[in-house]
């Protein structure tokens, strides 16, 4: 009784059908909008930092506050991009520091993940198991004995200190254990009846195939490392070898003023990098950061 | 470790299945044992030597040396030599430190309450934003953006909106009729609130991808045979989609709980810890005695006390969704 009084719904005449077809237009349009001004809300704080950068310092103060600046100044971006402290110099060990993690990261965890996900070897689940338990070791009491250690071997207050720990990410490597595991075995067997060594079937059948994975971590190391604050806070006190958000940190205060002009313009200037690359790569980087959750 | 990497149960079963499995059939002979598959047994440990060297140098050995230097009295002056070992008296005087105890009780406040937060407006956002509308991928990105940002960027923007004289948001409470506003970062008691405030604003994006991400792994015939039996869109809900969201949201009140109670970065760059000691969370605090008054045992062993506690609270966290039997 219940099916036939479904079906004749599903048949109801075509008023009905029109009516409720424009009723869930309208709630999609209405959404739509709710959300839009949400997000508006969201984009205060990125819209007062542009408008802040193209104001005078004094300015940015004024009451009440105003959204376009009057007079439009790029001082500010001037002042930050060139001189002794330079976003410029900023932008170049930041750039050091990612492309160098980012390389050595992918290097190193690619070549354990082939080893879990494909290769077969005595007290491999222990190993694993091990490995994942280290995950558990918290940032904060690794900061001190870190800070000790790379003093120690004399690495403390050079860009190593901020691209070396970044070698042994366990996260990183359960990631591509799961991508190699799920590559057919019998690719590496019928290349080694072949007589292709090791490296190669690595090199040559296996990584290739592990692309979209390694593209995606490559994305969320870049955005980490990055806007890495506290390691550059603790390990570089070279004004030379500061990175982008530690550099940002000298903007902040000239002749013990506060001069937020330049301050702005040079978050401004940290976001674009962030921002383009997450323009191309938009789907990419959603699609990464949500099943890898981490980070 | 979390239902969001896709292929997590699937190839570690059979991974661990046809290891089992794979070992008799190739040890046909004796010898064959030690060839695995026709490679050398040494092969796989040549693979792993880079991971292991990192992993040891940059987790094992910090971890080890940070349990041991908090149980000595050591600063960076004296060097290596004038390491003292003094047994649990850090511990003894961490007990008896007011600052310890009123920074753990900022830290359950900032942790414990911005987080429960930040994922409840973010789940709430994933729900809102997994509907049609217009503009839906525009609209999804621009909640994300927050999340992109470093702290001293969202630090600076955050200090000129939350200025208690000129800032947007008091310019804003004024208007609407109330003519005291708190004075955020320059008073004690609105301080730490205004950073939980704009630690919702940094990750309920983030949650609402995660949460979006987890909705469309949900089976839609569920929702299906629910609105035959005429279950309504709150019933959906509570008996469909929130269980469903359990494990992501375990998840995540785990992870941010985590990275709230140790993050000392905003904190450092945005009050320093103040006014007076509003902000003065345990990881800031451990952050200030070990790198500003050099005293690396306390500063250790804060870092152990920290540990053992967010250990703790993962752990009963973790438990008390499996007890409810939501998530298997």
């Amino acid at each position: 009784m219940s099916t036939t009084t479904a079906l004749a719904a599903h048949h109801a005449p075509r008023p009905g059908l029109i009516r409720r077809q424009r009723k869930e237009r309208m709630a999609w349009i209405v959404r739509g909008v709710l959300m839009s001004l949400l997000a508006l809300l969201f984009l205060v704080p990125f819209a007062w930092m542009v408008s802040s950068s193209l104001k005078q310092n004094l300015d940015i103060f004024e009451i009440p506050l105003r959204w376009i600046p009057n007079p439009l100044v790029w001082d500010n971006y001037a002042d930050v991009w060139t001189g002794e402290r330079s976003m410029l110099r900023y932008f170049s060990n930041s750039t050091v520091v990612v492309v160098a993690t980012i390389v050595g990261e992918l290097a190193v965890v690619s070549l354990a993940g082939y080893a879990f996900g494909q290769l077969r070897f005595k007290g491999q689940n222990a190993l694993f198991l091990a490995f994942l338990a280290t995950s558990m070791v918290p940032a904060q009491l690794l900061l001190v004995p870190r800070f000790m250690f790379f003093r120690q071997i004399g690495l403390y207050d050079t860009l190593w200190a901020l691209i070396l720990p970044g070698l042994a990410s366990v996260f990183a490597t359960f990631l591509l254990r799961q991508h190699f595991a799920s590559a057919p075995r019998e690719l590496g067997e019928a290349a080694r009846i072949d007589g292709a060594g090791e490296g190669r079937i690595f090199w040559s059948i296996y990584l290739p195939m592990a692309r979209p994975a390694l593209a995606a971590l490559a994305i969320l190391i870049f955005d980490s490392t990055w806007n890495d604050y506290e390691s550059a806070l603790i390990m570089i006190t070279d004004e030379a070898k500061y990175t982008v958000p530690l550099g940002l940190t000298r903007f902040m205060s000239e002749d013990g003023t506060v001069s937020m002009g330049p301050a702005m313009a040079g978050s401004v200037s940290s976001l674009i990098p962030v921002l383009v690359i997450f323009l191309i790569f938009q789907r990419h980087f959603l699609r990464s950061m949500a099943r890898v959750g981490l980070r | 470790m979390t239902p969001l990497i896709e292929d997590t149960a699937k190839p570690g079963r059979a991974g661990t299945d046809s290891h089992d499995g794979s070992a008799p059939p190739s040890a046909t002979t004796k010898r064959s044992s030690r060839l695995v598959n026709g490679y050398k047994w040494w092969i796989p440990w040549v693979f792993l030597l880079p991971t292991i060297v990192a992993v040891l140098a940059f987790l094992i050995v910090p971890l080890t040396a940070g349990l041991f230097i908090a149980f000595t009295e050591w600063n960076v002056v004296s060097g290596i030599g004038g390491i003292r070992w003094v047994g649990f008296g850090n511990f003894q005087e961490l007990f008896q430190d007011d600052m310890f105890w009123s920074s753990a009780v900022r830290t359950l406040f900032y942790a414990g309450v911005g987080t429960p937060l930040a994922v409840t407006c973010g789940m709430f956002l994933g729900l809102a934003l997994n509907r049609p509308m217009p503009a839906r991928g525009v609209i999804r990105a621009i909640f994300f953006l927050p999340s992109l940002v470093n702290v001293i960027a969202a630090g600076t923007v955050w200090l000129t909106l939350l200025n208690p004289r000129s800032g947007m948001v008091n310019q804003f409470l004024r208007a609407v009729g109330l003519d005291n506003p708190p004075g955020w970062f320059t008073s004690q008691q609105w301080a730490l609130p205004a950073i939980v405030l704009m630690s919702v604003w940094v990750s309920a994006g983030y949650v609402a991808i995660l949460i979006i991400a987890a909705l469309q792994d949900l089976p839609t015939e569920l929702y299906e045979s629910a609105k035959l039996d005429g279950a309504g869109t709150i019933r959906q809900f509570t008996t469909i989609t929130f269980p469903g969201l359990v494990p992501v949201l375990t998840f995540l009140l785990i992870t941010s709980f985590i990275g709230r109670s140790q993050g000392f970065g905003l904190i450092q760059f945005m009050t320093s810890g103040g006014p007076g000691d509003a902000t003065t969370v345990l990881s800031y605090y451990m952050y200030e005695v070990g790198f500003h008054w050099y005293r690396f045992g306390y500063a250790a062993s804060i870092g152990v006390m920290s540990m053992l506690a967010v250990l703790a609270l993962s752990i009963a966290l973790f438990k008390l969704q499996r007890g409810r039997g939501l998530y298997t």
